[in-house]
């Protein structure tokens, strides 16, 4: 497949901010729960701005994926009507939801709706704030799983119909998330950077094992289709001559990555580093800012190669051009 | 339920494009047009095409043969790129089971392209919508042509007759016999998608010939030859 930027940028920066999300959400509930120190309401205000701006741009990312621009005020609307069966249509419903609780939590901490609504047990005090965040986090998680499933779902790209896909989906967004909370929490001198860097590395080791069963799965498949299922000719040697025109057509532009094979390498050794190893080094040497940099800059080039790597059946009509 | 379709004779076929370019004509003028081109007259010509001829060489040279490939969306039973659709353009009609875009309602996000394994969907460069083969529906269905011309336009320029067109749920229709008797296929059978569209193979015309039928047994040419030998004058030789 093609790798394109805007889904690149899209599901990168939204899988960063529903981590985030996640990561102030838990921090809050467990500071209600006096497990963690409770923060300022400034805290929670700030990482949900950025969590916003990151889904912003997500969306802006998003807009650049419709033919046109100008569909995004026309015509995005009709996307979310068929939930029924679209696994697209899910993510475009669940998207502005939960940039909706994002805002909300936002907003319901910058006014200070702090007032118990009501307790739990007579000890857990369940404000305003929470009960948002709390539904907000069940989104996110909603989100993750639209999301991923939209690639999960096609069957006919073997390398992405698999239930690991959905995996690598949440953990990489949790990891880049609590990195990206971690950065958060050192620069407003919180004294949480080390439960988030202690989740964070989790997260990252779990992707790791997660991604490197996908790239071991996907360095094995075996593909259904062959040339000749494709035209139905039973002989073990067919070649294509010509696939009726010279120029190229959308069949070969949106099918092939059309990288060279030591660029496609590289991609998987960078993200390898990038998004595993240079991290947990980074984190454990108490930089979470260089972390998330390193991380994101990975992540950018798992997606590419992500795509990159997924191999689709019509390929087999696009091989020869004469 | 009715359900037009394409049966296409690979056994037939050879390769001419007509088909190519009167699809193009009939569709960039007609319902589904534009169907844009990107420098037509450059170096590397590019354009939204709902048929593609390809050409395809089966075996080890010089035991080779040539196999011209007709490719179209081929109106599956069970289309992939159907339910996928976030907006509801992409859809298969109830009537006659063509698969259709409304192109008004498309986003051009290209998700149905990616779930149909065959390729033969293309996005407009210059509408940024969906495009494929609609089996020429605003000319199947024009009741104020005559009957003989309600067919798509690759069928009516084929010069071969390589292409069908008709309904594969009636048994009795020319494209079902054809496919009955010719050992009509489908494309990709492995993934469950029931392409209406069905192709018939190469086939070897073959007949089975007995020496007395190449030499006709009572031939009068052969009476001269049983008579033998010529024994005695004849009545040239006593001639005065
Ligand atoms: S051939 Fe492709 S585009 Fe046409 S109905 Fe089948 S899956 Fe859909
Ligand atoms: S490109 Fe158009 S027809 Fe295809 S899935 Fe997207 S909205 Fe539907």
């Amino acid at each position: 497949m093609h790798p394109a930027f805007s889904v690149i940028f899209l599901t990168t920066l939204i899988g960063a901010a529903q981590g985030l999300f996640l990561a102030l959400v838990t921090a809050q509930v467990y500071a209600v729960d006096g497990i963690l120190p409770a923060q300022e309401p400034g805290f929670y205000v700030q990482g949900s701005f950025i969590a916003l701006v990151l889904l912003a741009l997500g969306l802006v990312a998003a807009a650049f994926h419709l033919g046109k621009l100008e569909y995004f005020i026309t015509r995005a609307w009709r996307g979310m009507s068929q939930w029924r069966t679209s696994w697209l249509s899910r993510e475009l419903i669940a998207l502005p939801i939960f940039m909706g609780l994002v805002f909300l939590y936002f907003a319901a901490h910058y006014a200070g709706l702090h007032e118990p609504l009501f307790t739990i047990g007579g000890k857990l005090a369940v404000d305003a704030t929470l009960l948002i965040g709390i539904v907000g986090a069940v989104m996110a998680f909603v989100l993750y799983i639209s999301t991923a499933m939209i690639y999960a779902s096609v069957r006919f790209m073997q390398e992405w119909h698999s239930p690991l896909t959905v995996f690598n989906y949440i953990l990489f967004g949790l990891a880049s998330g609590f990195v990206l909370a971690a950065a958060f929490a050192a620069t407003v001198g919180s004294d949480l950077v080390g439960f988030f860097t202690g989740w964070a590395l989790i997260f990252t080791i779990a992707s790791a094992v997660t991604r490197g069963a996908s790239l071991y799965r996907n360095a094995r498949i075996e593909h259904k289709s062959n040339l000749q299922t494709a035209i139905g000719v039973r002989h073990p040697r067919i070649r294509q001559k010509s696939m009726g025109f010279m120029g190229g057509s959308f069949n070969t532009r949106e099918f092939f990555h059309h990288a060279s094979d030591s660029a496609y390498d590289m991609m998987r050794y960078a993200f390898i580093a990038l998004v595993f190893v240079v991290p947990v080094i980074l984190l454990l040497l108490d930089a979470p800012l260089l972390a998330f940099i390193a991380q994101y800059i990975g992540l950018l080039a798992e997606r590419w190669y992500f795509f990159a790597e997924a191999k689709h059946p019509q390929n087999l009509y696009y091989q020869s051009i004469a | 339920m009715t359900q037009l379709a394409l049966v296409i004779d690979l056994n037939v076929c050879v390769g001419c494009h007509a088909c190519v370019t009167s699809c193009k004509e009939w569709n960039t003028s007609g319902w589904a047009g534009p169907m844009a081109d990107e420098e037509p007259y450059g170096k590397d010509p590019s354009g939204t095409f709902f048929n593609r001829v390809q050409m395809y060489e089966v075996g080890e040279f010089p035991a080779t043969e040539t196999v011209h490939f007709p490719k179209s969306c081929l109106h599956c039973e069970e289309p992939p790129c159907v339910p996928v659709c976030p907006t509801g353009a992409s859809y298969k009609r109830e009537d006659n089971g063509v698969v259709l875009v409304d192109y008004d309602k498309c986003i051009g996000c290209k998700y149905c392209s990616w779930s149909c394994p065959y390729g033969v969907r293309e996005l407009d460069e210059y509408q940024k919508v969906m495009k494929k083969c609609t089996l020429c529906i605003d000319r199947i269905s024009d009741e104020t042509k005559p009957e003989a011309e309600r067919k798509p336009a690759c069928v009516l320029s084929c010069p071969t007759s390589a292409r069908l067109f008709g309904d594969v749920h009636d048994p009795d229709s020319e494209v079902s016999v054809a496919i009955r008797e010719n050992a009509g296929y489908q494309l990709m059978p492995e993934w469950g998608t029931k392409p209406a569209n069905h192709y018939l193979p190469r086939r070897k015309t073959r007949i089975q010939i007995f020496e007395d039928e190449l030499i006709r047994a009572d031939n009068p040419l052969k009476k001269e030859e049983a008579v033998g030998e010529i024994i005695g004058d004849t009545i040239d030789d006593v001639a005065m």
